[in-house]
């Protein structure tokens, strides 16, 4: 079996993900309007750069932008949640091929389909993975960990939604054809 | 801020002087089992051996005073949680319930505060492991280290990107959020939830964008410099194992038995003093 | 007969996303040993044809190619990126992003690291090349501690390693101060003398890239080789500025005195170009010049006092004092890092003084929030890209006025007016993305100026551009300053530039400003150009060589410009 290395480009996307993602992760959260909630911008970041280089360059960013800021924040890194970034990203990034941004059109029903898709992985990453895995490693009860598991599946979909589309939206219409303009 | 990101201090102790890897296997090693176990026994074993290492290493209290601070809000806020949500959880656990406050819904139990001694200690074992890698471990040394111990090297060269282009990008996000406010977007509590949301975005679009056209150089500038046209490749700031590295491995498995042997005594992840 | 290291025969090339092919029938021969510039205007294909050379065409860029490119005698097809990389060794423009490493030491190492060679030999190649280009005292430095010059360095030491025998350098000069860009073709030109290596720049510097020991340019324009010539050929045809490249400063001038090109011997170079009219003539023009009066005598709009700053303990400003009048053209110079930026950015409020007073028009801005102060004041970076958030033309002037509440149709009028002033107006339903880097430019300076601000300060404003782009900045500027009586500042290290656009010039040195006079007294004063790390214009060394004032001098060639410009 021939293991499909990763292009040099995938290495640098990551590493500068890497360091976007940690970076609106540490400095740039949104308070939601609920006390102690806040909307956590790095995973609007995580859903575009995921759709733009696809699952493997999503999980990575995902996986060491989340360690890094807990391993700077913390001291030490809360496993389940890192990982738990880290397949959204992935997640998000198999979606890539159907997105497909290089031609430069995204109508609005790709839109909506990434958005309804990102709600459902975002449910499946808060509500059923990392939860489980805080009851499996760290014996937490479960009420409380599948309460801030749903909090997070619902801050985290809007941040993914809402400023994953605006970044999609930007980067599609940077690629206009120039021989489509007229002066007026 | 430089590569100084994860406070590393140059120094000369022992612990310094051990390299990148053998540094990087005992933190993954003990960091495993000490997660795994909830023998709280064992689990004191190793912190008391950490904060000897600490010790060791010279870590002054000034470096981690503010991590730390953090750590401890941390787990005591979530300890304090744990007990709100399920005050009965320890019970459940162990099996048997020992109350020793009666107070209806919030009953206090010799299992639960046995129970969250035990979560509480979880939370902070680690900590000091993970303190000495990052202060005492050079950030030059962390790819050749995880390359070293089978991560491609590929993408441990992703990670020592993103250390080198950290602060790049943090100029670069103050600068640009600072032009967007003289345009007139704030960075506010107050408005409109979406709006906020949009407006920070608006702030993030080019620093975004721009970084994509940084994606497309400096993979050039690596290809230039053939990056990946061997299976391999060697580093520059790699060190050869010595004898106290060998130790320190050795020492990290002997660990892991230990906690391996306490589980078989305990029957269990747990350890259950009640029956 | 020598070897040729680099061949082009017939070479055609397209992106697959245009229409046009950008390089049209190329030939080219470069021979082992030579040194070879190749300059154009922007779009000319300079640096497609570099791209070529290294290989990143085909490998990151796809398109149709068609002809036969041969490097050290190799088909370049039959070449991977990996294989070119040892034959041509590349240092891209931006020396920032090419810095992989995390420190100078591994910098230098990485091509070997990737090709695994082992640490002592790596120790060894990374001491011999660092002790070669100074900066054995840099090794364990981090990249944002180093200048630009430094990081230059670092990158061409990480190429010399490799031992290949050809050098591609794409703009060297970009990122530099003139004091570092001189320094850096200096040592380019120790390194061609000692290794006898093949060496390819492109430039549209040419006066700054020109040195004694380059064999050929190659001028390009619209996709096609226009020709290749020998320097002292090239400058004789006077075809430059047709080509959008700027002629060195003293050809320039010696023209405009009247002088005959083909009379001139040794015309590449300032220090030894002379020819029968030379000296005459420029005794007589610099005889009785009209003295040009810069003098301001109009309030002050910006006033600051007693200013000092430190980021942590490095101390920037120890009370720096200075007033802007009204109507001001005023240049910032000094060497890099100095603090000409936090100057700025002191002024609009990004940073905020440790004490001081900065006045504006007479009112205190330090209480006032950096939205506040943009009403008055606009900003413009050197970088567009970091300003411009929006898709859309209109949208992205409009913006400052939609944040500010303005009344809709309140805001088209200013938006389409602005628009007007900076020539963008038929443009205005376009995407930004359709526009050229100048043109984003002036869409920054548009998008400050529907705010009517008074005062207008720009970081490096022609930064990277070619010569015609830089003029229709600069002129734009100007056509601002006298027509929308708006003041001025801007930071830059082009000393022509501040000669020919500025009515007063501040020279920031080490916690103050170190002169405070007109531009022309500034590039008169050697000393003071030393320390500011700035590099006198080929016009000084012309005037030194003939012994005659410089002030006189430059006063008749700029009254002459002028002139020039106002017939237009």
């Amino acid at each position: 079996m021939h293991r499909k290395k990763l292009s040099v480009q995938s290495v640098v996307a990551i590493g500068i993900g890497t360091a976007i993602l940690f970076l609106l992760k540490r400095y740039v959260s949104i308070p939601s309007g609920i006390p102690n909630t806040n909307i956590d911008t790095s995973y609007g970041f995580l859903g575009f750069i995921s759709i733009m280089f696809g699952p493997i360059v999503g999980f990575f960013v995902g996986f060491f932008g989340h360690s890094l800021s807990d391993f700077t924040q913390f001291g030490a890194p809360w496993w389940t949640w890192v990982f738990t970034t880290g397949f959204i990203g992935f997640a998000i990034g198999l979606l890539k091929r159907y997105i497909v941004l290089a031609d430069g059109k995204i109508g609005l029903k790709k839109l909506v389909v990434y958005n309804i898709y990102q709600i459902f992985i975002n449910i499946i990453g808060w509500v059923l993975l990392a939860p489980t895995g805080d009851v499996l490693i760290y014996s937490e009860p479960s009420n409380k960990v599948y309460l801030q598991g749903i909090i997070s599946a619902i801050t985290n979909s809007i941040s993914t939604g809402v400023i994953g589309t605006i970044l999609l939206v930007m980067y599609a219409s940077t690629k206009v054809e120039k021989g489509s303009l007229k002066k007026e | 801020m430089n590569s100084n990101l994860f406070g590393y201090d140059h120094n000369n102790t022992w612990v310094h002087q051990l390299t990148g890897t053998s540094k990087l296997i005992f933190f993954i090693l003990v960091s495993i089992i000490a997660m795994i176990s909830y023998d709280y026994r064992f689990i004191i074993l190793v912190l008391l051996l950490s904060i000897f290492a600490f010790k060791q290493s010279q870590i002054k209290w000034v470096q981690i005073k503010f991590v730390v601070k953090l750590i401890f809000i941390f787990a005591v806020l979530n300890l304090v949680m744990v007990f709100v949500f399920s005050p009965n959880h320890g019970a459940a656990l162990y099996g048997t319930r020992h109350v020793l406050i009666n107070l209806g819904y919030f009953t206090i139990t010799k299992e639960q505060l046995f129970y969250e001694l035990n979560l509480g200690l979880k939370y902070l074992v680690t900590v000091p492991i993970s303190l000495i890698f990052l202060i005492t471990t050079n950030p030059s040394e962390f790819s050749a280290s995880l390359n070293k111990i089978g991560v491609s090297y590929r993408l441990s060269y992703s990670l020592s990107l993103s250390l080198r282009y950290i602060p790049d990008v943090q100029n670069d996000f103050k600068e640009i959020s600072l032009a967007q406010q003289a345009r007139g977007y704030e960075i506010s509590k107050k408005g409109k939830l979406f709006s906020r949301l949009k407006g920070t975005t608006q702030i993030l679009i080019p620093l975004i964008l721009s970084s994509l056209d940084k994606i497309q150089t400096i993979s050039q500038a690596m290809e230039l410099r053939r990056f990946g046209k061997n299976k391999h490749r060697t580093w520059y700031m790699n060190r050869n194992f010595n004898k106290k590295d060998y130790s320190i491995i050795l020492l990290s498995i002997f660990i892991v038995i230990l906690g391996i042997l306490f589980m078989k005594m305990d029957g269990g992840r747990f350890y259950n003093p009640f029956i | 007969m020598p070897k040729t290291m680099i061949e082009f025969k017939n070479v055609t090339f397209r992106y697959n996303a245009q229409a046009e092919p950008t390089l049209k029938n190329i030939n080219l021969q470069i021979n082992e040993g030579e040194k070879v510039l190749v300059v154009g205007p922007s779009g000319s294909g300079k640096s497609t044809l570099g791209n070529l050379i290294n290989g990143i065409i085909p490998e990151n860029f796809r398109g149709d190619l068609s002809g036969e490119i041969y490097i050290d005698g190799k088909d370049a097809k039959d070449m991977s990126i990996f294989d070119t990389s040892l034959k041509v060794g590349t240092l891209l423009q931006n020396s920032n992003d090419q810095f992989v490493g995390l420190t100078v030491a591994e910098d230098i190492a990485f091509g070997m690291e990737n090709d695994c060679f082992d640490n002592p030999t790596m120790r060894a190649k990374v001491n011999q090349w660092s002790n070669k280009l100074s900066i054995n005292n840099l090794l364990k430095q981090a990249p944002n501690n180093l200048s630009g010059g430094q990081k230059q360095r670092t990158g061409l030491a990480g190429l010399l390693v490799d031992d290949s025998p050809i050098l591609l350098l794409d703009e060297p000069l970009a990122a530099l101060d003139p004091m570092a860009g001189h320094e850096s073709i200096q040592l380019l030109q120790d390194l061609h003398n000692e290794l006898k290596n093949t060496i390819v720049i492109i430039e549209h510097r040419l006066e700054e890239s020109l040195t004694q020991d380059i064999d050929k340019i190659v001028l390009m324009d619209d996709g096609e080789i226009v020709g290749i010539y020998h320097p002292a050929e090239l400058l004789k045809k006077n075809i430059l500025n047709k080509y959008g490249i700027r002629e060195p400063l003293y050809i320039e001038a010696l023209k405009k005195m009247g002088v005959s090109l083909n009379t001139l011997n040794e015309i590449d170079s300032v220090e030894k170009v002379n020819g029968p009219e030379v000296a005459d003539r420029i005794k007589k023009v610099s005889a009785n010049v009209k003295p040009i009066s810069n003098y301001n005598d109009s309030d002050d709009i910006l006033s600051i006092k007693k200013l000092s700053f430190s980021y942590g303990k490095k101390e920037i400003f120890d009370n720096l004092n200075v007033d802007i009048q009204k109507g001001d053209m005023v240049s910032l110079v000094g060497k890099n890092g100095v603090g000409k930026t936090t100057l700025s950015k002191l002024i609009v409020g990004f940073l905020t003084p440790n004490a001081g007073e900065i006045k504006f028009n007479g009112e205190s801005l330090l209480n006032k929030s950096i939205k506040e102060r943009a009403d008055d004041i606009g900003y413009i970076m050197q970088d567009p890209d970091k300003m411009i958030s929006k898709v859309m033309i209109y949208d992205e002037v409009a913006l400052g006025l939609k944040l500010r509440h303005y009344p809709k149709a309140q805001i088209k009028a200013k938006v389409n007016h602005a628009l007007k002033i900076c020539n963008l107006y038929p443009f205005r339903n376009w995407p930004i993305s359709a526009l050229s880097y100048g043109q984003k430019k002036r869409l920054t300076i548009a998008s400050m100026l529907v705010l009517s601000p008074k005062l207008l300060i720009l970081d490096e404003p022609t930064a990277g551009q070619d010569y015609y782009h830089y003029t229709e900045i600069m002129n734009f500027l100007r056509k601002l300053n006298h027509e929308q009586a708006l003041t001025m500042i801007f930071i830059t290290h082009d000393m022509h530039l501040m000669a020919e656009y500025s009515t007063r010039t501040l020279v920031i040195g080490d916690h103050n400003i170190l002169r405070d006079n007109t531009p022309a007294k500034v590039l008169d004063d050697e000393q003071l150009l030393a320390k500011a790390n700035l590099r006198r214009t080929s016009l000084s060394i012309l005037a030194k060589r003939f012994n005659v004032k410089y002030n006189d001098f430059s006063n008749y060639l700029i009254g002459k410009e002028r002139d020039n410009q106002y017939e237009q």
